[in-house]
């Protein structure tokens, strides 16, 4: 079993809190700051996105600390060697999108990731269909690759998906990009039943995430939370690296409290 | 025949899983209305009486006389209804959107070609649309703005990234993936992901099988080269694509040389790119060492994109077409030029198709027979050039 598998194992009874941010944001010594405020206020995982120039899937909180990240020069390499200097203490799992890792090379990343201790890879621009060869490469050096699906994925989608799944699925929880919103979709239980219905791994549910009472409703059907747009923008409004770190800590704790109720 | 995915190993689906099964749906009814016969009959009528085909293959006289070498001929998709071959596509897709049920359309934008084009479809059908366009396009290309305005569109201006082109296809999509129920995405190039390079290019090849059927008609033999100017690669691809089975006859694209290739500031994705995903599909790409896509850079901001059409990066490889580029002061230098010998002002995206021919005069002879797509017309061009040519 891999990494992933056995986290969520041994976590069967509460919904693992899986918090993003985009790696060397809003530099890469505050990322580091709020990586310790993740651990502190709960995580169970850790999520680290790559910043690229053109994310597709993300709405405009996760663009711009992207942009930011890549003004001041961060690289895949940074968020690498930011990941390996936590991997020993949370298992960390990186969003990347497909171009960063085809210029890089599938295997060469694929075996960066391993080496920084990285336990899965969250490619979002990358379908099941397109991802066949990457899952086979990076398996092999006991790296998973986490597919998503969509509440617009067919049951033959889906059956695809959990047929090559492993560590977690990733379930979106709006057709949509990422960033906070006022209600989860009332559609959101069927859709995670559907998926249920098709396949045992477990089943985390990120895109549009933002408070405690959210993240509790999501964990009545989930296995597990990703929290990302709501977090960057806190990091965003508090200006000073400090008083970011707290506020994230305490929110994380806030949410974690409703995960174990 | 089923409708291609993948041109050798470039093309493909590099998008969110949440799209995935919309793009499932569009090849099924694409491939479903190809070759239905009330759709063909509609499109042909509107392609006819709408669009106002066939366009004329012009002989060029005194282009040929002034530039001296062989016979030009120019395909005047200028003259299409809207100004640009961009309409073939778009009322084709807007019916495709129709006979699919949806209720609103969105398309991205560079010079305002392709957004006026679908705005103009859109209003065709009475169909709600909404235009991405970056801030430094609407900047340059004010009067397409306007137009689209007229004809009922909302444009939308796009802040992010390098705020042209290449940003307002990233929120294109992402407005597709948000609203992917009801919406239909018009995309205006032989590019993104399968199966619109391959739908786009079927609807754009009527320019070509138009051509065909006019040079033969006009001299009595087929050309011996087409050329015609590469962005995402539309036009071309629709002039190419029912001659690239005769091997014998010449296929040249011309890419945006920019401030001149060495500089860093251009757009010409085969020359200078790399093998790279970008907007869903796998093809030449302007990036760095890392995969993070650079800002390209032309005087025409229709030909102003980081990437090129999949099928372009196949055929440049397998050596079928060759491509080359030409800077902004030539393209320039030919607008001006055959605004005065022929009494045409081609759009500074075509404009790039004469310059090349003009650099390359001495290649010709008097037996080579030419045709160039000449895409665009240059209204939308005249005060940027008056600005740069100092007319103002």
């Amino acid at each position: 079993m891999s990494a992933l598998g056995k986290l969520f194992e041994k976590r069967r009874k509460k919904a693992l809190l899986m918090p993003y941010i985009t790696g060397g944001y809003p530099s890469m010594h505050a990322c580091g700051h709020l990586l310790d405020a993740f651990i502190e206020g709960g995580a169970d995982m850790i999520e680290l996105g790559v910043p690229f120039s053109d994310p597709l899937a993300d709405g405009p909180v996760v663009q711009a600390s992207a942009q930011q990240a890549l003004d001041a020069g961060v690289t895949p390499d940074d968020v690498l060697t930011l990941a390996s200097r936590y991997s020993s203490r949370l298992p960390v799992v990186l969003l990347v999108y497909y171009n960063c890792i085809f210029a890089y090379g599938q295997e060469r990343f694929a075996e960066a990731a391993a080496a920084a201790g990285v336990s899965g890879l969250i490619v979002p621009d990358l379908p099941v269909d397109e991802a066949s060869e990457f899952i086979d490469v990076c398996r092999a050096r006991g790296v998973d690759v986490i597919l998503l699906v969509a509440p617009t994925s067919t049951g033959e989608r889906i059956g695809m998906i959990a047929a090559r799944a492993s560590g977690f699925i990733y379930c979106v929880s709006v057709a949509g990009v990422t960033g906070a919103r006022d209600a989860l979709s009332d559609q959101l239980p069927d859709f995670l039943a559907r998926v249920r219905e098709r396949t045992d791994v477990p089943l985390a549910v990120g895109f549009g995430v933002s408070t405690a009472e959210q993240a509790a409703a999501v964990a009545r059907h989930a296995d597990g939370v990703i929290i990302g747009s709501k977090l960057i923008s806190m990091v965003r409004d508090a200006g000073e690296v400090d008083i970011a770190a707290r506020a994230v800590k305490t929110f994380l704790s806030q949410v974690n409290e409703e995960l174990i109720k | 025949m089923s409708i291609p995915a993948r041109f050798g190993p470039y093309g493909g689906r590099y998008v969110p899983e949440t799209v995935i099964p919309a793009l499932d749906e569009l090849a099924a009814a694409y491939e479903r209305l190809r070759d239905d016969p009330v759709f063909r009959s509609q499109l042909k009528a509107l392609l006819k009486n709408f669009v106002g085909r066939p366009t004329p293959l012009y002989l060029a006289e005194r282009l040929s006389s002034r530039l001296g070498g062989p016979r030009i001929y120019l395909k005047r998709e200028d003259l299409c209804h809207t100004g640009a071959h961009k309409i073939n596509n778009t009322v084709g897709q807007l019916l495709l959107a129709v006979e699919m049920g949806k209720t609103r359309v969105i398309a991205e934008t560079g010079a305002g070609q392709h957004g006026v084009a679908t705005a103009t479809a859109a209003a065709l059908f009475g169909i709600p649309c909404a235009i991405y366009m970056g801030e430094k396009d609407i900047d340059r290309q004010e009067l397409n703005v306007v137009r689209m305005k007229l004809l009922g569109a909302e444009v939308i201006p796009v802040s992010s990234g390098s705020r042209t082109l290449k940003d307002a296809m990233n929120d294109a999509i992402r407005d597709w993936v948000t609203n992917v129920e009801n919406t239909y995405y018009v995309i205006g190039s032989v590019a993104g992901p399968a199966p619109y390079p391959a739908i786009v290019r079927e609807l754009q090849s009527v320019i070509g099988r138009e051509a065909l059927a006019q040079i033969q008609e006009a001299e009595g033999r087929l050309p011996t080269e087409l050329i015609a100017c590469v962005g995402g690669g539309s036009n071309a691809m629709g002039l190419f694509a029912p001659f690239l089975e005769k091997e014998y006859i010449r296929l040249t694209g011309v890419e945006a040389g920019g401030e001149g290739l060495d500089t860093g500031r251009h757009g010409a994705s085969i020359e200078r790119g790399e093998r790279g995903v970008l907007h869903g599909s796998l093809s030449y790409v302007l990036q760095d060492a890392y995969g993070q896509i650079l800002e390209a850079h032309s005087i025409s901001a229709g030909l102003d994109y980081p990437g090129v059409g999949p099928e372009h990066s196949f055929l440049h490889d397998e050596g079928r077409v060759r491509y080359d580029s030409v800077t902004d002061a030539e393209a320039l230098a030919a607008f001006t030029m055959l605004s005065g010998t022929e009494g045409i002002i081609p759009a500074l995206e075509s404009a790039h198709a004469i310059a090349y021919l003009a650099r390359h005069i001495d290649r010709f002879t008097h037996e080579d027979l030419i045709i160039v797509n000449l895409s665009g017309r240059g209204d939308k061009d005249v005060y940027q050039a008056a600005r740069m040519l100092e007319l103002l």
